[in-house]
């Protein structure tokens, strides 16, 4: 510690820590409300159907009544389950989906800490999330949560390597791992989206299957599995998971706008070091929008197709971008 | 002492308590899988010193490779062949008890031993973080050779892991 520090009793920066922690619940809890709705009410039209009709306009306070439904109901604990781990796993998965928001710059003003590694801190938060899942899917001492599990840790393992691959293309494009620094190199509409639109092809499916949203929800495909790993859990607990997978899909919404969207920029607005988060939000919920068109729209594949598609065209295919784009970094 | 320093030194107890409650429980267990929760546990808790002692790169690896794939890949193993009811029987019979002893006490010996003779040298004071440049560097120029050979034995893992899992082999007519 310096001696420079401030010595007062509540100094600026621990302020300045709660009010980022404050801000960063309420963006994952405002998220999980808004998503939970314009999924149902989405998937609804998708299917010809209204929707949720019933509560407020359009059904707009489903999910407020959804919610103290879910606060209300009784924890079921099954037997023969380890009742520690089935406690802990929705509190496993949802915690690290917290972290990332801190180092996720939303505007030029608006950011939490600009790490120089920010890249690497939320992939390591989020890998979290994997050894949850399989804690939730082996306690509950269930055949369906159990194979819901292993095929998440696959599908994971698999997708994390051409995800990585053209990650590391915008890497060495900017040259650095800091979630700012990628922005500010993509200032005045030079987007890495126009220059490496494969990327960001590559990159966008396989965040689909990270956060295992359709086509690629395997671990929780309910045809199969009922639920998949999430099979056992009821009230609070599944509602942790279901705005845990909400809350990883913002992050890899917000990790594509990063990468390839160029952030927070857009057109001008007035105080645009806080109100450019509006281009940030914009670009994030439209890719949230297009995930949820995704997934109403095609089919679930198989598990088998699910592997190849990877390695052999995913993986296949960055491991050249990333040639490629090395290449003509250095030229 | 400011309130940083109290916040900080906080931390670093609780990291502490964080590493000691996690040994034990990997130790003490009589599940498997709860022992190798622990260790994710433990580490976590040292993923934490390291940001304590300004390493943030240090932390983020530990974090990504120990829990995020090493622990991941023991409980896929341990998953499938042990269910949440069966718990182990501690076996404290003769062979066992000796050898676990004693590769505990010579590991305690070994360490303390080396942490008392070694001369401790405070590391000069930084400002902003360099773990990365320095980790850089240090991979790339000094230590290129173990740097690369290290690749080579995490290959010659994944080719035994197949020697080993392969089915035993059919004699081949041909």
């Amino acid at each position: 510690m310096s001696p420079e520090m401030p010595t007062g009793f509540f100094p600026p920066e621990l302020l300045r820590i709660l009010f980022t922690v404050i801000c960063a619940i309420v963006i994952v809890f405002g998220n999980a409300v808004v998503m939970g709705y314009l999924e149902r009410k989405l998937a609804g039209r998708f299917q010809r159907r209204p929707g949720p009709m019933e509560v407020g306009w359009h059904g707009i306070l489903q999910l407020a009544v959804d919610g103290v439904k879910l606060v209300g109901k009784q924890l079921m604990v099954p037997k023969q389950t380890d009742k520690v781990l089935y406690r802990l796993a929705p509190i496993i998965s949802f915690a690290p989906a917290i972290m990332p928001m801190v180092v996720i710059p939303f505007a030029p003003n608006l950011q939490g800490r600009d790490f120089d590694i920010g890249l690497i801190f939320i992939l390591a938060v989020v890998a979290i999330n994997v050894l949850a899942i399989l804690i939730a899917g082996w306690s509950s001492n269930n055949k369906y949560s159990l194979l819901g599990a292993m095929r998440s840790v696959a599908q994971n393992v698999a997708y994390e390597i051409p995800m990585l691959l053209t990650l590391l293309s915008v890497i060495l494009v900017t040259n650095t791992f800091s979630l700012r620094g990628i922005v500010e190199a993509q200032s005045g509409g030079a987007w890495f989206i126009f220059f490496m639109p494969v990327a960001f092809l590559i990159f966008f499916a396989a965040t689909l299957a990270e956060t295992n949203r359709a086509p690629f929800d395997l671990p929780e495909a309910e045809s199969e599995l009922t639920a998949g790993f999430m099979t056992e859990f009821s009230g609070m607990g599944f509602s942790l998971f279901f705005m845990a997978e909400y809350t990883y899909m913002f992050i890899a919404c917000s990790l594509t706008t990063i990468l390839f969207l160029g952030g927070w920029s857009g057109p001008p607005l007035p105080y645009g070091e806080y109100t450019s988060a509006l281009w940030f939000f914009a670009k994030v919920y439209s890719l949230l929008l297009v995930m949820i068109w995704i997934r109403w729209t095609f089919p679930r594949v198989r598990f088998d197709q699910l592997l190849n598609f990877c390695w052999k065209y995913l993986v296949p295919f960055s491991l050249v971008h990333l040639l490629v784009t090395a290449v003509v970094v250095k030229l | 002492m400011t309130l940083y320093r109290f916040l900080a030194e906080g931390m670093f107890l609780g990291f502490i308590v964080l590493i000691v409650f996690g040994g034990m429980l990997t130790v003490w267990s009589r599940l498997l899988m709860h022992a190798v929760l622990g260790l994710a546990v433990v580490f976590i808790g040292v993923a934490g010193l390291f940001f304590h002692l300004g390493s943030p790169f240090m932390a983020m690896m530990q974090v990504l490779i120990y829990v995020g794939a090493v622990c991941v890949m023991l409980v896929f193993g341990i998953m499938v062949g042990h269910s949440p009811t069966e718990t182990d029987q501690l076996r404290w019979s003769g062979n066992n008890f000796l050898l676990a002893s004693g590769t505990c006490i010579a590991g305690f010996i070994l360490l303390s031993a080396t942490l008392i003779r070694t001369h401790w040298t405070a590391a000069a004071e930084r400002v902003g973080d360099y773990s990365m440049q320095h980790l850089g560097h240090a991979f790339l120029h000094q230590f290129v050779l173990a740097f690369e050979l290290i690749s080579v034995v995490l290959l010659i893992a994944i080719l035994g892991a197949i020697i080993i899992a392969r089915p035993p082999q059919e004699t081949d007519p041909s």
